[in-house]
């Protein structure tokens, strides 16, 4: 009896095969309308249709389900925002600007399951009462876009979606819109404003884009992969959704894990699973072992590091994360091991928000280029300790400071740095001083 | 800015010929444009401009500016500063094969910097410049959004993935003999399971 108990429990650890909403998330099988059917997609979309649009707003809501963008608000409380029966044009805006470092995961939906995307952005349009809705896409992500333009057709030509949708008497147009290299367009104001044609720059808000949004209509902006679960959720009950991982932290998330692992990979699990589990189970551990573990990036590059002990016990899910000091993010994990110098990844961070600071507010412009500057002086042990105190202070002014979260992005990992390695910065400096 | 990407030189350039769409791209311009709503042309600014490049060989010249904010009827200045804006626009000419090597944190930590030695050494180019006989351009550019798959670089519009020095070689050798590349991971993955 306690075996059985105990395989059971073991059985629970690991997400069920047929828990997985993305069952081609690595491409084996046909990515396109053939596979998508085998899958379940569209098998009853016009059902869902027929349901009141509030009544799919509730359930997306009762399945707790979190936005996978990075900042994991309500899906289905973002939904509710949006004006009801305005006669305006309202807008779904599908944010597939993929770039922050570590991140790979949305990739994956589009090339490999893109008709999850597809019939997410109609269910969710439908939602929100928007007869348009626009993917924006990176536009390093060609093939990607190939692939997600094959199946938009797919869709048309089977009646899906376009005129009268899946017969449900809703009509509903789906566009792509290539972005062009620039991360600071997965701002959700700043993808409308080169949606609109314009350089990428961030919006004030108010007014939020619930109220003006693209082209000063109502819109929503969501994350790929949480427009692509909707489907899902709606087929298997928000119930089913919740019953993977924890209260507020519910559901399948796919995870990134990059650097210094064994066999660093793309894979969906369940909400909330140790951190540990992910990196021993599913990447082979770490290269050298987990005892050569340096420190994890735990949601892509703004959210701070975890030191190791953190590691050993922390859960990948939203609260847990930020009861540690750090986040969820995107789930882009990146591994850093004892043969890397942990400064030089912050300074390829701090490198990389330099480059992607959109310019418009002056603690950002400037800042990002002055903390990259300390950094790489960091790097090289030239900066003694109450440098780095004015560092860290200086990230405080930038912090908070600017009309989007960029500069707080920048701010973070250099404050994630000094927070765990400081000692190891001052010695990196008395080592250099020696030596001089 | 850091100014280490084609597309982050502001200093635009004009090519001497006159830039005129193609039968092609004008039909194709027809069909972006009716994406968006009428009064909002402006919004096609960006897919013209990958028109425009991929018609001018792989830059945007003042020419190709010009046509555009004709074609949609905008300012000049509001297509140029798109066009300075956004890296992927490459602000002056390129060679054949525009190779961009992802240098940001994950790339990193699993060598990118020898996949950058192997590249400027094969291709007989440094960093940001573009070879003698004009078939390689070489960049460093930020996450391009295969960090599973690290290191990975870009040539033109395709992904190559999980290198290592051997077949990074490779990868520019047959580019050089003229020789098909498998594109996506270069040690088997079919993408980025565990494997």
């Amino acid at each position: 009896m306690l075996l059985v108990l105990k395989m059971a429990g073991e059985v629970q650890k690991m997400l069920n095969e047929k828990d997985k909403v993305f069952q081609n998330l690595h491409g084996f099988q046909e990515p396109f309308i053939e596979g998508a059917l085998k899958r379940g997609s569209w098998s009853n979309t016009k059902e869902i249709l027929s349901k009141d649009q509030n009544d799919i707003i509730e359930l997306v809501k009762s399945s707790q389900l979190r936005g996978r963008g990075g900042a994991g608000f309500s899906t289905g409380l973002k939904w509710s925002f949006m004006p009801k029966n305005t006669g305006k044009q309202h807008y779904l805006v599908v944010n597939a600007d993929e770039s922050e470092p570590g991140t790979c995961k949305d990739r994956e939906i589009i090339r490999n399951d893109p008709h999850t995307l597809v019939e997410g952005c109609l269910i969710a349009s439908y939602a929100i009462q928007a007869t348009k809705c626009y993917i924006y896409i990176r536009g390093e992500y060609h093939h990607e876009y190939v692939q997600l333009e094959k199946a938009i057709e797919e869709a048309y030509e089977r009646g899906f979606i376009g005129k009268n949708a899946c017969g449900s008497g809703f009509d509903f147009d789906l566009y792509v819109h290539r972005g062009a290299g620039a991360y600071i367009c997965g701002e959700e104001t700043a993808l409308l404003e080169s949606l609109e044609g314009k350089k990428g720059q961030p919006r004030l808000k108010p007014p939020f884009p619930a109220g003006v949004g693209l082209y000063g209509m109502p819109t929503t902006i969501n994350n790929v992969e949480s427009i692509a679960v909707v489907p899902t959720i709606l087929r298997r009950g928000p119930d089913w959704f919740k019953s993977i991982g924890a209260e507020n932290n519910t559901g399948t998330k796919i995870f990134c894990i990059s650097g210094n692992v064994n066999k660093p990979c793309t894979i969906e699990e369940e909400m909330g699973i140790p951190l540990k589990e992910l990196v021993e189970k599913h990447c082979d551990g770490v290269e050298g072992g987990w005892d050569n573990l340096k420190a994890i990036v735990p949601g892509g590059s703004s959210t701070p590091m975890l030191p190791k002990n953190i590691c050993e016990s922390v859960l990948m899910n939203f609260d847990d994360l930020k009861a540690n000091g750090s986040g969820l993010g995107t789930a882009g994990v990146i591994v850093v091991n004892k043969n890397n110098d942990i400064a030089e990844v912050i300074e390829r961070f701090a490198h990389f928000y330099k480059h992607e600071s959109c310019g418009q507010c002056t603690p950002c412009r400037e800042g990002t280029g002055w903390m990259h500057r300390m950094m790489q002086r960091l790097v090289r042990g030239e900066i003694s300790p109450e440098q780095i105190e004015l560092l860290e202070n200086v990230t405080k002014q930038v912090e908070g400071h600017t009309i989007c979260a960029l500069g707080d992005a920048a701010a973070w990992p250099i404050q994630g740095l000094i927070k765990n390695f400081k000692s190891e910065l001052i010695s990196k400096y008395n080592k250099k001083l020696k030596a001089s | 800015m850091s100014g280490n990407h084609p597309g982050l030189s502001n200093n635009f350039s004009r090519s001497g010929e006159k830039f005129s769409w193609s039968k092609d791209n004008l039909r194709s311009i027809k069909n972006i444009i009716s994406k968006y709503p009428k009064g909002r042309e402006q919004s096609a600014v960006m897919p013209l401009l990958y028109l425009a490049q991929e018609q001018n060989n792989n830059w945007i010249s003042i020419e190709c500016i010009e046509t555009i904010a004709e074609t949609l009827n905008m300012p000049k200045i509001r297509v140029t500063e798109v066009a300075s804006f956004y890296s992927m626009y490459n602000t002056r000419p390129v060679g054949e094969n525009l190779v961009q090597i992802c240098r940001t944190s994950p790339c990193w930590l699993r060598g990118s910097n020898k996949i950058a030695k192997t590249i400027c050494k094969e291709t007989k180019c440094e960093i940001n410049d573009t070879s003698d006989d004009n078939k390689f351009t070489v960049v460093e550019v930020e996450c391009l959004g295969a960090c599973s798959n690290g290191p990975m670089i870009q040539i033109n519009n395709d992904f190559f993935e999980d290198l290592d020095e051997e077949s990074t070689k490779k990868i520019i050798d047959n580019i050089k003999e003229g020789k098909p590349n498998v594109i996506g991971s270069q040690n088997g993955r079919r993408s980025s399971e565990n494997a």
